[in-house]
């Protein structure tokens, strides 16, 4: 029977007594070999057969005797990672270093010129034997150990290459050293070659270490993302505060939050007031002012006033839990840009070890004397110029590195592909309603035309209009009753409120009838407007919508109610055209209206009074112009074009179904969003081609260098040192190119 | 030609020849997978092909012995799994394909590379 054994961590224990009561409960599940529990480290270790038990069963037996178990989470371990690897790292770099100085020395001793000032002892073959072998074998053991099983398996790698080409090398020399006479017989000077394989190793070594730190900063957007999780919560329960781990908190949980605090969890704020740094999640930099009702965000630090709220959303629902999961699934998939990539890289060890052969056999059979040290010398440069790593690392670090930025800057990219596809962009549609603009009415203006008993005729106005509008649930009325609301208007009492569907509303007021609405209504009931005709008209061409308030059969005063563009678009849709991009604005709303807001947007192209189920095809007869498109909008009923775009784009929070269907979802609210991501697509990409130029290039050109294709003409060929020198900063360059993105301005 | 390029000749040829049989045409070994499957990590990965069925969840536990850093990250494009295998531990990898078809996985430069078959 395979065994499986496995850490619960275990919560709620109190006693010596718990123990037991947990051990047992989880030995009766059939399949349990052995459960014990401690009390000092909280955790339970269970060793069960895999086939018959699962992790859940295991769970619920702790739950039912009324504790709590939790798998061993990830977090606790990663520290122990951590540190393992820093400890990998330091002892990389220890042998790169020694072996850089052992082969310092045995370069001293050996190379032409520079072993005229060498001390005596150094040129010895014996000593240059032993000082070589420390690296050959101690610091150079990694490779043999990476490429005996790769063997195994019939597959090459890097360090296949390194292997056979060091080891090459080092054993000719020991040949040259231990029975020169084999060497002299066949006519050669018996001279060592230890330089080669020792500087090889040190610096490929150098080469890898500098390369693990330079990658390691290519992930650091998740760390950083993890990093802004909070730790503890402080809930408030039967009146007293007390702080809880994060893992702990439940929705509905109420949560108080101080100045300074970060908030742990999503939620609703109940009581209180302040402003929000939510930067690291939207990009944005100006603080959100909250009060009650508003939403806040896990992750986001509280800059100036106390507040309580609910927790809505925990664990792994929060937005920042979503933001993570959505970074690291985008960093692991794959651009189809890199399959070509893919293709090749799998041949291409094979193919360099047979280049290799070939050099040796062509330069043995019709090179220069001594053939064999030509042969051999160049055999080894060809296996060490080749880097199969720098094809490796072209790609997905450029992408790593693009998606952590955007994630920084409140721009989630799905996956690869998106950002590739995102540059190509040249036209970009627009949800008119709550992506151009603010997505809310409000009133614009508001007209008397007759005194009316109150402060002043336009409050007035406003103030009976608000009244009737309470009891309204018409979302025009909602902005006029807020309007009231922050004039600081008290609502008089409303009797007999009546709704007449697609005209208006009614009721009396102080003993007068009042009636508010639109011309329909004003018809039906015989009110003469006409004299405010054309105030109603251009009050219409600027795309707001007019509704005339009569008192007792008087019309009293127009109010005028309209969504307003957010004060980001314009720029935003400025941006964009100068980047050369088309935007297209879409939307229900009458012809009238949409090209008032586009106007002021300043965009040209308007499809208007397009149906939610049109807004697909909409999108694809704009593609059949040819047009990579982007679709920017933010509802549900966008999900369909979101979609159908090359690119779809979900704006603000936005909800779950346009995330899914987006290729970017913007956290932000700020159009200047939309610019940027394009943007971020374009350096990304430039920094994948300059990756692949240099990597591919550097191959091709180099590996005929190292076979010896400029010998013939030129007499070039290339010393196995600095092809050692120059494989190590290849790898290097693409590493750290990529890292040049992160200097991007956005 | 003196012997020793003759002779050198030939072992190049074969050793080419070698190379190629011996890397680029093998066969791989398919393991059928219901479930979950142990997969090692050294020098690559074993089983290197594995065929799942679709629309069911299997579970894949990555076990590295090999301190090579390549393999220190599997990568599941298709699936947009990228995972740190940590020395000597045991790592699962869950995955639910939605269609049929190859889907390859890799190590985290791309050298080193094994197959998943959905059927």
């Amino acid at each position: 029977m395979a065994e499986n054994k496995k850490t619960f961590k275990i919560k709620g224990m109190h006693c010596a007594s718990c123990i037991r009561v947990i051990e047992s409960s989880i030995k009766k599940i059939p399949g349990i070999s052995d459960a014990s529990v401690s009390l000092v480290t909280e955790k339970a270790t269970v060793a069960f057969d895999p086939k018959r038990v699962n992790d859940e069963q295991v769970m619920s037996a702790v739950s039912r005797v009324g504790y709590k178990a939790f798998l061993e989470e990830e977090g606790e371990s990663e520290e122990k990672e951590k540190e393992e690897k820093q400890k990998e790292l330091s002892a990389l770099k220890r042998k790169a270093f020694i072996s850089l100085f052992l082969a310092f020395l045995i370069v001293w001793g050996s190379f032409p010129y520079i072993d005229q000032f060498a001390p005596f002892i150094l040129k010895n073959f014996w000593v240059q034997l032993i000082l070589a072998l420390p690296v050959q074998f101690w610091a150079g053991l990694m490779f043999y150990k990476a490429t005996i099983p790769a063997l195994r398996h019939r597959t090459a790698n890097m360090d296949t290459l390194i292997t056979i080409g060091t080891t090459a090398a080092f054993g000719y020399s020991v040949v040259a050293t231990v029975f020169p006479q084999i060497i002299e017989s066949a006519g050669i000077e018996p001279m060592p070659y230890f330089d080669v394989s020792a500087v090889i190793i040190g610096l490929i070594l150098l080469g890898r270490y500098f390369e693990a730190k330079a990658k390691a900063g290519t992930s650091e957007a998740i760390k950083k993302l993890i990093g802004l999780q909070a730790k503890t919560a402080r809930v408030l329960k039967n009146g007293k505060e007390e702080d809880i781990a994060i893992d702990q908190v439940v929705i509905g949980n109420i949560i108080r939050v101080r100045p300074g605090e970060k908030i742990p969890v999503d939620g609703k704020v109940k009581e209180g007031q302040s402003s929000v740094d939510e930067s690291m999640i939207s990009g944005e930099s100006i603080p959100v002012e909250k009060t009650k009702g508003d939403l806040v965000i896990g992750g986001t630090i509280n800059k100036t006033g106390s507040f309580i709220y609910e927790a809505t959303k925990v664990g792994s629902d929060t937005m920042l839990a979503q933001i993570i999961k959505l970074v690291a699934e985008a960093q692991a998939s794959k651009a189809p840009i890199q399959r070509l990539v893919d293709l090749i890289s799998s041949y291409f060890v094979p193919v360099v070890l047979m280049l290799a052969i070939f050099t040796f056999t062509v330069w043995y059979i019709f090179g220069p004397q001594p053939a064999f040290l030509f042969a051999m010398l160049n055999l080894v440069a060809v296996l060490i110029i080749a880097c199969p790593c720098a094809m490796g690392l072209a790609t997905p670090t450029a992408i790593m590195v693009g998606v952590g930025i955007g994630a920084e800057h409140g721009i989630l990219i799905k996956n690869a592909e998106s950002l590739e596809i995102a540059h190509k962009i040249n036209t970009v549609i627009f949800d008119k309603t709550g992506t151009l603009t603010n997505g809310k009415p409000v009133v614009t203006d508001i007209i008397s035309t007759s005194q009316v008993k109150g402060a002043g005729p336009a409050r007035s106005v406003l103030q009976i209009a608000s009244s009737i509008e309470k009891g309204s649930e018409h979302s025009l009325a909602e902005a006029i009753v807020q309007k009231a609301d922050q004039e600081g208007l008290a609502l008089s009492a409303v009797e007999g409120f009546k709704a007449v569907p697609g005209h208006g509303v009614e009721g009396i007021i102080n003993k007068k009838r009042v009636i508010f609405g639109n011309r329909k209504l004003m018809d039906r009931e015989k009110i003469i407007w006409r004299k405010m005709e054309a105030n109603i008209e251009k009050l219409e061409s600027e795309g707001k919508t007019v509704m005339m308030l009569a008192v007792e059969g008087e019309l009293a005063g127009l109010i005028a109610v309209a969504d307003t563009l957010k004060q980001t678009s314009k720029k935003a849709i400025d941006t964009l055209s100068k980047m050369g991009i088309e935007a297209v604005m879409i939307t229900g709303d009458n012809e009238r209206t949409a090209k008032a807001i586009a106007k002021q947007a300043g965009i040209k192209r308007v499809l208007a009074e397009v149906l939610p189920d049109q807004k697909e095809a909409e999108v694809k007869k704009i593609q059949a112009e040819g047009k990579v498109v982007a679709m920017v909008g933010d509802g549900i009923n966008d999900a369909p074009a979101l979609a159908a775009a090359n690119i779809g784009i979900a704006m603000g929070t936005g909800t779950d179904v346009a995330m899914e269907a987006a290729g970017i979802t913007l956290v932000s609210k700020d159009l200047a969003s939309v610019a940027e991501a394009i943007e971020l697509s374009k350096k990304t990409m430039r920094t994948i081609k300059m990756n692949l130029v240099w990597a591919f290039g550097y191959n091709i050109t180099l590996i005929p260098v190292a076979m010896g294709a400029l010998y013939p003409v030129f007499q070039i060929l290339l010393n196995p040192i600095f092809a050692s020198a120059a494989m190590a900063l290849s790898s290097i360059s693409v590493v750290s190119n990529s890292l040049l993105l992160k200097r991007t301005k956005l | 030609m003196s012997i020793d390029k003759i002779l050198v000749a030939f072992f190049g040829l074969f050793g080419i020849a070698f190379t190629f049989w011996f890397f680029l045409m093998k066969k791989e070994k398919e393991v059928e997978v219901s479930g979950e499957i142990d997969i090692t990590v050294s020098g690559g990965y074993s089983p290197e092909v594995i065929s799942v069925p679709v629309g069911k969840t299997t579970r894949m536990n990555f076990f590295r012995t090999d301190p090579t850093d390549c393999l220190s990250e599997v990568v599941l494009p298709d699936f947009k799994i990228r995972k740190e295998l940590p020395l000597n531990k045991k790592i699962s990898v869950e995955i639910t394909p939605k269609k049929t078809g190859e889907f390859g996985y890799t190590c985290g430069m791309n050298m080193y590379h094994g197959k998943i078959i959905v059927k």
